[in-house]
């Protein structure tokens, strides 16, 4: 054995690293921007504010398991396999929402698992079915979780500002009680001891921690922590908490990464927005009036600590109210004072990002039944009725160019 | 509900650490002790694997050693990103020990040290007993033959640094367990016939109670006590049949299935039903133009029959497969090595991990990965392999959240760059 061999194999090898290293083309490039999910933090934060970030991602697309806490009765596994790549999500995983109406008064059967349906169990456990005394049930998909911090900086006097009849259209405020956890902001004023709600899709939880807590409960399932130490379980099967983790499965700090990790993900940037079709869209979207729901600008109030959420101006497309949308999209399950026809106007920023997230089609409305916003618009009846009838007097040519603008949302 | 207790993994550690000082003396006096080559990239029938190795043997002592490493640098890239820039590995290090303990008494084993030294395994450990070549009766830790991988897995082997995705995470290679059963081998002209049939502990609820969010075999096979009970209470069943051709080469068709659920309590009190899982495989290998090129594949069906009220992500149905072409384009007397050889070769290989549909809108589900990976690699001598790999790899289902939606794969590049040899 030459020495000096070895080293001629040797530099013919790290030559060929070199050169295959320097072939950038073997590495699969990041995707273009305007392709991007909604994955990327809002700009302005400290180095404590990034790692709780962080921390909250990973505990966003952790899997749950028994041992974790999860169950022993629930719905998904994780959050992201629901909000997916904090995109929209699909029918595939729409939770169902139930209860017994009766003539003017609703009961969400909370003694028997409500308000949602936890169909799925660990191992030798039995998932929910529906109560037979439930007869009402409407099917959710997960909204998209980008700019929900924009949303929580939002002043109730902004939102209350285009509440109530106007232009034709009369969005109201959704007013829930508190949760016991529920700290006001400055802005945050209360009627009667409630206050104005502003996510789900009945815009029924006042804060972002409420939202949390709840999917912990809820739309994972079965997931205790400091705020809430109620499992849930099968009542034809009787309590069993389904594993031998102590409660609460969860800290507070974990609800609270969750909490910064939504408050911090960025708004998705807009795409061809200055192609000319998008450029006409979005002029007859306001002058058939879209936007009298569909807000496109509004100003956020101060969130103490978050200086880049603090008064800034956002282009949500939503005036976070509740409108009678008709009969049609009537789930016929009622959420604190929104009634069972009234939905929160869908916010539609990032909406032409979402068949990047509803594996390349189309899932729009609360349960996603539209699969083309043509056919999501031909849905709004109600208050809308009006919008939809301009909307249907364009040409097919004009038709297109909103189609265009909502897509480079 | 101990019905299969066979407790060999601490004798075999203890055993094994005595052996691995001798060997280390052995390596420096080379007068007493003998080494028996072969080239490890020849291949008699897969299940030969664990007796086809290059062993040290000491003088007229009925004992035999050897082992394996395996080490690579990795430099991978998902989406513009390299979440861990370059990395090297230290995959692992084998012992083998092999020994005639009376006529047609062997007894043969591998442990293997996994992330430098922090998984300490016991591949296999059995005692063969040979009644007659068609009938040979094996006990202890076996490996149960499914597919040619599994049987067949030693790094030196092969010219891609990775085991086969399939290979892992379809067929959880290695899949070893304790148990016995028996095999035989008929010759007639240029054919062998063999068969191989064991009842073995077998795998547990991880499969579903797992933290990947999918089904996976691979989850349900790390159980430590897997050595020690079975956790239905049933024996794993495992038979294959493999037919080899001189000129055509080697086809195996194998069958696995358990119940791995803990359907019963300790007092025999029935609290869910049996749920089984089960593997189908088919492989083939040959080598063609006087050996200058061989093909080795394996597929490999999955059905679990899952708990009801399992979350979609979880699938009843995986399959997988791979196919490595490997040819040789140079062999020559090269650095004073008489028969160094150049080879290249390339693999293609697939898992899906959840084959079907969603009940909820009658739309695929995707939850699948694909690779390609071309390979260079230079053999001084048989059972030495320096390798380089590409691998681009394709996957719908990105780690830490099911995206079984098909929504745009996420694509990673890979350049590796490794050593592995037996020793
Ligand atoms: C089963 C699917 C599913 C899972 C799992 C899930 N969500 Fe949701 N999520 C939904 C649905 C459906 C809604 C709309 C709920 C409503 O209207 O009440 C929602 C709403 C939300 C919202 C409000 C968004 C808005 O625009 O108002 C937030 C924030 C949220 N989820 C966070 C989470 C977090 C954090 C987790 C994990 C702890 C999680 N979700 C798990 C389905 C899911
Ligand atoms: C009266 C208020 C109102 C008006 C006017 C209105 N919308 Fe909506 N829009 C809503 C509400 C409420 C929803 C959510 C309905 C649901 O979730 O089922 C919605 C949902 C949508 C969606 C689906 C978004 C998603 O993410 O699923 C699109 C697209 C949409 N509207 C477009 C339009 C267009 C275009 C116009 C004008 C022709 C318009 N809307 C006028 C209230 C309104």
């Amino acid at each position: 054995m030459k020495i000096k061999q070895i080293y001629k194999v040797l530099t013919v090898v790290i030559f060929s690293v070199i050169t295959l290293e320097a072939c950038q083309k073997l590495f699969p490039a990041a995707p273009a921007p305007d392709n991007t999910l909604a994955v990327g933090v809002i700009p302005g934060l400290t180095p404590a504010q990034l790692q709780e970030h962080a921390l909250g991602d990973d505990e966003f697309s952790q899997i749950f398991t028994q041992q974790q806490g999860l169950g022993p009765v629930f719905n998904n596994i994780s959050c992201n396999n629901c909000h997916v790549g904090n995109g929209k999500g699909s029918p595939a995983t729409a939770l169902t929402r139930f209860g017994r109406a009766t003539g003017r008064t609703f009961d969400s059967l909370v003694s028997e698992n409500g308000p949602d349906l936890l169909p799925n169990a660990v191992p030798g456990y039995t998932g929910d079915v529906l109560p037979p005394d439930a007869n009402v049930q409407v099917q959710l998909i997960a909204p998209t979780i980008m700019g929900l911090g924009f949303i929580a900086a939002l002043a109730d006097s902004t939102i209350l500002a285009n509440a109530y009849p106007h232009d034709g259209v009369a969005g109201v405020p959704n007013y829930v009680n508190p949760t016991s956890f529920f700290i006001p902001q400055a802005f945050n004023i209360p009627f009667n001891g409630q206050y104005i709600g502003r996510f789900g899709r009945k815009a029924t939880r006042v804060s972002l921690q409420d939202q949390v807590v709840f999917a912990l409960a809820n739309d994972l399932g079965g997931v205790t922590c400091d705020y809430n130490m109620v499992k849930p379980y099968n009542y034809l099967v009787g309590p069993y908490t389904g594993n031998y983790v102590q409660d609460p499965d969860v800290s507070a700090g974990f609800v609270n990464h969750l909490v910064m990790y939504l408050l911090t993900n960025k708004v998705p940037p807009r795409r061809d927005s200055a192609n000319s079709d998008v450029l006409a869209g979005a002029q007859l979207f306001t002058n058939i009036g879209c936007v009298t729901c569909h807000i496109p600008t509004m100003v956020t109030s101060t969130l103490p600590g978050f200086p880049s959420l603090s008064n800034q101006t956002i282009h949500p497309f939503s005036d976070f109210l509740l409108h009678d949308m008709g009969s049609e999209l009537d789930g016929g399950v009622p959420e604190g004072s929104a009634q069972s026809f009234q939905w929160r106007t869908a916010p539609l920023w990032g909406v032409g990002l979402s068949p990047n997230s509803q594996g390349g089609g189309l899932f729009l409305l609360h349960d996603g039944r539209a699969t083309s916003f043509i056919q999501a618009i031909q849905f709004h009846n109600g208050e809308a009725s009006a919008r939809k009838a301009a909307f249907n007097a364009l040409t097919s040519q004009q038709q297109q160019q909103i189609v265009a603008f909502l897509n480079s949302l | 509900m101990k019905i299969f207790i066979f407790n060999y993994k601490k004798i075999v550690a203890v055993f094994f650490s005595a052996c691995f000082a001798i060997y280390c003396h052995a390596q420096k006096d080379s007068s007493l002790f003998k080494r028996i080559e072969i080239d490890t990239s020849k291949q008699k029938l897969n299940m030969d694997g664990v007796y086809n190795k290059p062993f040290l043997t000491m003088g007229k002592m009925p004992v035999a050693m050897g082992g394996y490493m395996e080490a690579n640098t990795q430099y991978s890239v998902t989406q513009g990103i390299s979440a861990d820039g370059f990395a090297f590995q230290f995959q692992r290090v084998s012992m083998f020990l092999e020994s005639s303990i009376a006529k047609n008494i062997k007894f043969n084993s591998e442990i293997e040290y996994e992330n430098g030294g922090e998984d300490i395994e016991v591949e296999y450990a059995f005692m063969d007993m040979e009644f007659n070549p068609l009938f040979n009766f094996r006990g202890g830790i076996v490996l149960n033959p499914i597919g040619s991988f599994n049987e067949n897995h030693d790094g030196p082997r092969w010219d891609f640094i990775d085991r086969p995705i399939s290979s892992t995470t379809i067929i959880p290679s290695t899949l070893s367990n304790a148990g016995f059963g028996f095999y035989g081998k008929y010759y007639y002209d240029n054919w062998i016939f063999a068969y191989e049939t064991y009842l073995t502990n077998g795998f547990d609820d991880g499969i579903v109670s797992n933290a990947d969010g999918q089904t996976s075999l691979a989850d349900g096979n790390q159980n430590p006590d897997k050595f020690d009970k079975s956790n239905s209470g049933l024996p794993m069943f495992t038979g294959k049949i493999a037919i080899r051709q001189r000129k055509y080469g080697e086809f195996g068709i194998s069958y696995l299935t358990d119940v791995y659920n803990e359907w019963k309590t300790d007092d025999g009190l029935i609290i869910a039903p049996k749920l089984s899982a089960s593997v189908f495989a088919l492989d083939y290998s040959t080598s063609l133009l006087n050996d200058r090129l061989s093909i080795t594949t394996e597929a490999a069906k999955v059905w679990v029959q899952l708990p009801p009220n399992t979350v979609n992500t979880y699938g009843s149905q995986q399959d997988g497969a791979f196919i490595d072409i490997v040819g040789t384009v140079i062999k020559h007397k090269m650095f004073g090595w008489n028969n160094a050889k150049w080879e290249v070769g390339v693999r293609l290989e697939y898992a899906n991990y959840n084959i079907g549909s969603f009940s909820e809108t009658g739309g695929p589900i995707y939850d699948y990965i694909w690779a390609i990976v071309p390979a260079i690699a230079f053999r001084p001598v048989g059972s030495t392999v320096l390798r380089f790999n590409y691998v681009y790899s394709e996957q719908s289902d990105e780690a830490g959240g099911n995206f079984i939606l098909g929504n745009t794969p996420v694509k990673t590049g890979t350049m590796e760059f490794g050593i592995s040899t037996y020793f």
